[in-house]
C-alpha cells in the first residue's frame, strides 16, 4: 500500500461528484482526501484525489474513472513532477505560552490569522509533510479544533492536464471536446 | 431553429429519430405527457404488466437484434421497478435506453408524491444517466443516450425527465453528430499489441481461445471461426458466449466455469496461453482466482480498458472492438504461420481424451420420473438451432446451457452476470418481438416463472406467441442443490409445492395462453411437438420433473477449478489422463 495522488478533469455537470464518489464506494477504494474546484475553463472542474492503495490497483482506479462519461482527463501527480499543497486552519489555546506558540508558527512560516477569546487561529499552507510536522509541534499546546483542505497538486513547468483535452486547441464548446488520453471508454 | 412543440413531442420525435421501432412500458403520472404523442407515433409501444417486465423485454429485444432496447416508466415506483433490469443489463453489457418521468422540477427534492431520485439510485448500475429539467435538452440527451448505450462496451443509459420539461414548449432539432468530451471508445487495436499477441501465440504449446459475450456484442463470430480454424486451438465459450461458436465444431470444448465441461475447465487450468476474447475472468469461470490457470500467459482483448488486469494480469492487453482486433490479428498470424506453425498435437490429444472420457451427461431418474435434463435436451433437439432459447436462473439455466446445442450467436439469452430470477418470460417476450418469425422458447424454473409470469398476459394480448417450458421440480432447485451438498440436506425454504399450487395449466389458460402438462417420460417428445404446433398464442408447458436431479460437473464456490467434481464426491480420474 502506498499513497498516490491523481488529478481528474470532469465536466462541470450536476451529479458528477456523486458519480465519482459512488464509483469509489462500490469498488471499495479508500479516499484519503478529495478536493474539488473550478478551473480556468468554466465548463470543467478539477478534482485532486489522494488514495492509499497498491500500485496495480491505481491503474484499475484510473481505468474505472475513465469509464465515467463526465471524466475528461486523469493523471497521476507524482511527488517529483508536481507541486502539492494543503491548507490548515488550527485553533490553539494561548494559556501562558503565547511566545512559544508564536515561535513554532514562525519556524514553519505559518501565520496567526486570529487572536481572540484566549485562542489563536493559525493558518498554514504547505506540503503535507510540513503541515503534519507543524501539527505535531502544536499538539503540545492543546488543539481546540482544526480543519484541513484536501491536497491540491499542479504539474511543474509547462505540463498541464488540460492539454489532454482539445480546449487548448481552440475548441471550446464542451460537446465538441475530444480527448487525447490513450484510451477512453 | 427547429419545429416548436412540447418537450413530450420532442422526446417522441427524438426516439423516432434514434430509430426506435418498439418500446416496452407503463404510463403513470409523471410520464403521462409523453404518452400523448406516443399514441400517434410510428413507434410500437407494448403495454407490459410490470416495469421489470419492460426492462427485461427491452434486454431480450436488444440481445436478439443487436439494437438498443427501450423501456419507459413513470417516476417513483415505476422507475424503481426498472432497477433490477438495469442492473442486469449493466452486468451483461446490454444496450438499453430507459426513459423515466420525474416529478416537476420545482418539486424535485421535496419528497413529492411518487418521487424517487432514480438518477442517484441508478448511478452505480447504468453506463450513464441523465436528469433533464429543460425541454431544450431532450433531443441531445436522447441522442447521447443511444450513442453511449450502443457503442464501446454496451450498457444501459437512463434518461429521467421532469414532468414540466415534457409539458413546456421547445424547439425540436435532433443533433446531427455527438461528441462527448469524456467518451471516446477505442475501436482500433494497437499494432504493437497485435504483434505481441502473435509472438505469444507462436510460442504457445497449450493455447485456448477463452471466448466471452463480447464476441457476440462485437458481431465477431465469423472472425472467431477464422481465428479458431487458423490456430487450431481449443475453444471454450462462457455462459454469455454460448452460440458465439458452434457447439458442433470439432474445436469446441464447451462451456468453462462452475458448471462447465471437464474438458473446458481443464483446458483453461492446464493452458499455457489464454487468448481471451471479450471475457472478464468472472469468478464463476475462474473459481478460486489464485489457482486459476497458473501456468498461462494471458492475451486479453476487450473494448473496456477497465477489464484489463481487473481480476487477472494480462501479459498482452489489446483494447479495441473485437471484430477489428481479430481482423488485425488473423492476417498477422497467417503470415507468421507460413513460416512456422505451432504443433498442438500433444495438447489436442490430452483435450480430446478428456472430452471423450467426460462428456456432459446425467443420471436416469427413478422409474416413471421425468429427467429435467432430458426435457431440455429434447426441446433443443426438436426446436432446433434456428430457434432462440431464453433461460431463467438456476439449475434449468445451467442445463439449458449444457444440453441445448447452440450453433449461432444471439440464439441463447440468459441473465449471466446478475443472475436475475424471473428474467426468462419477459426477455423471451422481447426476443420474440425482435425476431417475430423465429421460435422462442423460454426454459424456466417453477421458482423463476412465479416471479414474472404476468407478462404472458402482455404476450397473449399483443400477439407475441412465445413458448414457455416450466421445469417444475417444485423447488428453488439450485439453492436446494447447495443445501444438499453444503447444508446436510436441510432444505430451509426451498420447497415451493408448485406441483400442487399454482396449477400452471389453469394459470396459463387464465392468461390467454395454451396450457399443457407433461408428467410421464414417454410423453416428453409428444408434448414438445404439440407446443411447437401452437403458434397463434403463447404456450406454457408444465414439465413435472424429478426433484433431486443435480447440475454436474461442479466446481464448488470459492474452490479451485482443479477440484471439479463430475458427480457428488466424484472427481475425474486424473491419473488416467496424460496432462
Amino acid at each position: 500500500m502506498s499513497t498516490h495522488t491523481i488529478a481528474v478533469l470532469v465536466e462541470n455537470s450536476p451529479g458528477v461528484l456523486a458519480r465519482v464518489a459512488s464509483l469509489f464506494s462500490r469498488r471499495a477504494y479508500n479516499i484519503d482526501s478529495l478536493a474539488v474546484g473550478p478551473t480556468e475553463n468554466p465548463d470543467i472542474s478539477r478534482m485532486t484525489i489522494v488514495l492509499n492503495l497498491d500500485g496495480h490497483v491505481l491503474d484499475q482506479v484510473m481505468a474505472q474513472l475513465y469509464k465515467l462519461v463526465n471524466v475528461i482527463a486523469i493523471s497521476e501527480m507524482t511527488d517529483e513532477a508536481t507541486i502539492k499543497r494543503e491548507l490548515l486552519l488550527v485553533k490553539v489555546e494561548i494559556g501562558t505560552k503565547k511566545s512559544e506558540i508564536e515561535s513554532v508558527v514562525a519556524k514553519f512560516g505559518a501565520t496567526i490569522v486570529n487572536d481572540d477569546d484566549g485562542f489563536l487561529t493559525v493558518q498554514a499552507l504547505g506540503e503535507p509533510a510540513r503541515i503534519e510536522k507543524l501539527l505535531e509541534d502544536l499538539t503540545a499546546f492543546g488543539i481546540k479544533e482544526l480543519v484541513q483542505s484536501g491536497l491540491v497538486a499542479l504539474e511543474r513547468g509547462s505540463a498541464a492536464l488540460s492539454d489532454r483535452t482539445l480546449s487548448a486547441q481552440g475548441i471550446s464548446t464542451l460537446h465538441e471536446l475530444g480527448t487525447q488520453a490513450d484510451y477512453q471508454n | 431553429m427547429g419545429t416548436e412543440m412540447t418537450g413530450a413531442s420532442s422526446l417522441v420525435k427524438s426516439l423516432e429519430a434514434a430509430g426506435v421501432e418498439v418500446m416496452f412500458g407503463i404510463p403513470g403520472g409523471a410520464i403521462l405527457p409523453a404518452y400523448d404523442p406516443i399514441f400517434d407515433s410510428s413507434i410500437r409501444h407494448i403495454l407490459v404488466r410490470h416495469e421489470q417486465g419492460a426492462g427485461h423485454a427491452a434486454t431480450g429485444y436488444a440481445q436478439v437484434t443487436g439494437r438498443v432496447g427501450v423501456c419507459i416508466a413513470t417516476s417513483g415506483p415505476g422507475a424503481t421497478n426498472l432497477v433490477t433490469p438495469l442492473a442486469d443489463a449493466q452486468m451483461d453489457s446490454v444496450p438499453l435506453v430507459a426513459i423515466t418521468g420525474q416529478v416537476p422540477s420545482a418539486a424535485i427534492g421535496t419528497d413529492a408524491f411518487q418521487e424517487a431520485d432514480i438518477r442517484g439510485v441508478t448511478m452505480p448500475i447504468t453506463k450513464h444517466n441523465y436528469l433533464i429539467t429543460n425541454p431544450d435538452d431532450i433531443p441531445r440527451a436522447i441522442a447521447e443516450a443511444f450513442h453511449i448505450a450502443s457503442t464501446g462496451r454496451p450498457g444501459p443509459v437512463l434518461v429521467d425527465i421532469a414532468k414540466d420539461a415534457l409539458q413546456k414548449m421547445t424547439n425540436f432539432s435532433y443533433p446531427k453528430s455527438i461528441q462527448l468530451a469524456g467518451y471516446k471508445p477505442q475501436i482500433e487495436p494497437n499494432a504493437e499489441a497485435i504483434r505481441d499477441a502473435v509472438a505469444l501465440i507462436m510460442s504457445a504449446k497449450k493455447p485456448v481461445l477463452y471466448v466471452g459475450g463480447g464476441i457476440i456484442k462485437a458481431n465477431a463470430s465469423k472472425q472467431l471461426m477464422q481465428l479458431a480454424e487458423l490456430t487450431g486451438a481449443p475453444v471454450v465459450t462462457t455462459l454469455m458466449a454460448r452460440g458465439a461458436f458452434p457447439d458442433s465444431h470439432h474445436l469446441h470444448l464447451g462451456m468453462p466455469g462452475m458448471h462447465g465441461t471437464v474438458a473446458a475447465v481443464t483446458a483453461l487450468q492446464k493452458s499455457d496461453l489464454l487468448i481471451t476474447l471479450g471475457a472478464r475472468f468472472d469468478d464463476r469461470v475462474t473459481g478460486k482466482l489464485s489457482s486459476f490457470a497458473v501456468h498461462a500467459k494471458v492475451i486479453h482483448a476487450d473494448i473496456d480498458p477497465a477489464e484489463i488486469g481487473k481480476n487477472r494480469f494480462a501479459d498482452v492487453p489489446i483494447i479495441g472492438d473485437l471484430a477489428h482486433t481479430l481482423n488485425a490479428l488473423i492476417p498477422a498470424l497467417q503470415s507468421e504461420f507460413k513460416k512456422n506453425k505451432p504443433d498442438l498435437t500433444v495438447w489436442w490429444r490430452q483435450m480430446a481424451s478428456l472430452r471423450a472420457t467426460y462428456p456432459l451427461g446425467y443420471d436416469t431418474p427413478p422409474d416413471g420420473m421425468i429427467s429435467p435434463q432430458h426435457v431440455i435436451e429434447r426441446i433443443g433437439a426438436i426446436a432446433g438451432p434456428e430457434s432462440i432459447f431464453v433461460a431463467g436462473v438456476g439449475q434449468h439455466q445451467m442445463w439449458a446451457s449444457q444440453f441445448v446445442k447452440y450453433e449461432r450467436p444471439r440464439s441463447w439469452l440468459n441473465s449471466g452476470g446478475l443472475g436475475t430470477m424471473g428474467y426468462a418470460v419477459p426477455a423471451a417476450m422481447g426476443a420474440k418481438v425482435g425476431a417475430p418469425d423465429t421460435t422462442v422458447w423460454a426454459i424456466d424454473g417453477d421458482g423463476c416463472f412465479q416471479m414474472t409470469n404476468q407478462e404472458l398476459v402482455t404476450c397473449a394480448l399483443n400477439n407475441i406467441p412465445i413458448k414457455v417450458a416450466i421445469i417444475n421440480n417444485e423447488s428453488l432447485g439450485m439453492v436446494r442443490q447447495w443445501q444438499t451438498m453444503f447444508y446436510e440436506g436441510r432444505y430451509s425454504n426451498t420447497s415451493l409445492d408448485s406441483k400442487r399450487i399454482p396449477d400452471f395449466v389453469k394459470l396459463a389458460d387464465a392468461m390467454g395462453c395454451a396450457g399443457l402438462r407433461c408428467e410421464r417420460p414417454e410423453d416428453v417428445d409428444a408434448v414438445i411437438k404439440e407446443a411447437m404446433s401452437i403458434n397463434d398464442q403463447p404456450v406454457v408447458v408444465d414439465f413435472r420433473v424429478f426433484r433431486d436431479a443435480m447440475v454436474w460437473p461442479m466446481v464448488a464456490a470459492g474452490t479451485s477449478n482443479d477440484e471439479i467434481m463430475i458427480a457428488r464426491g466424484l472427481a475425474p480420474d486424473w491419473d488416467s489422463q496424460e496432462l
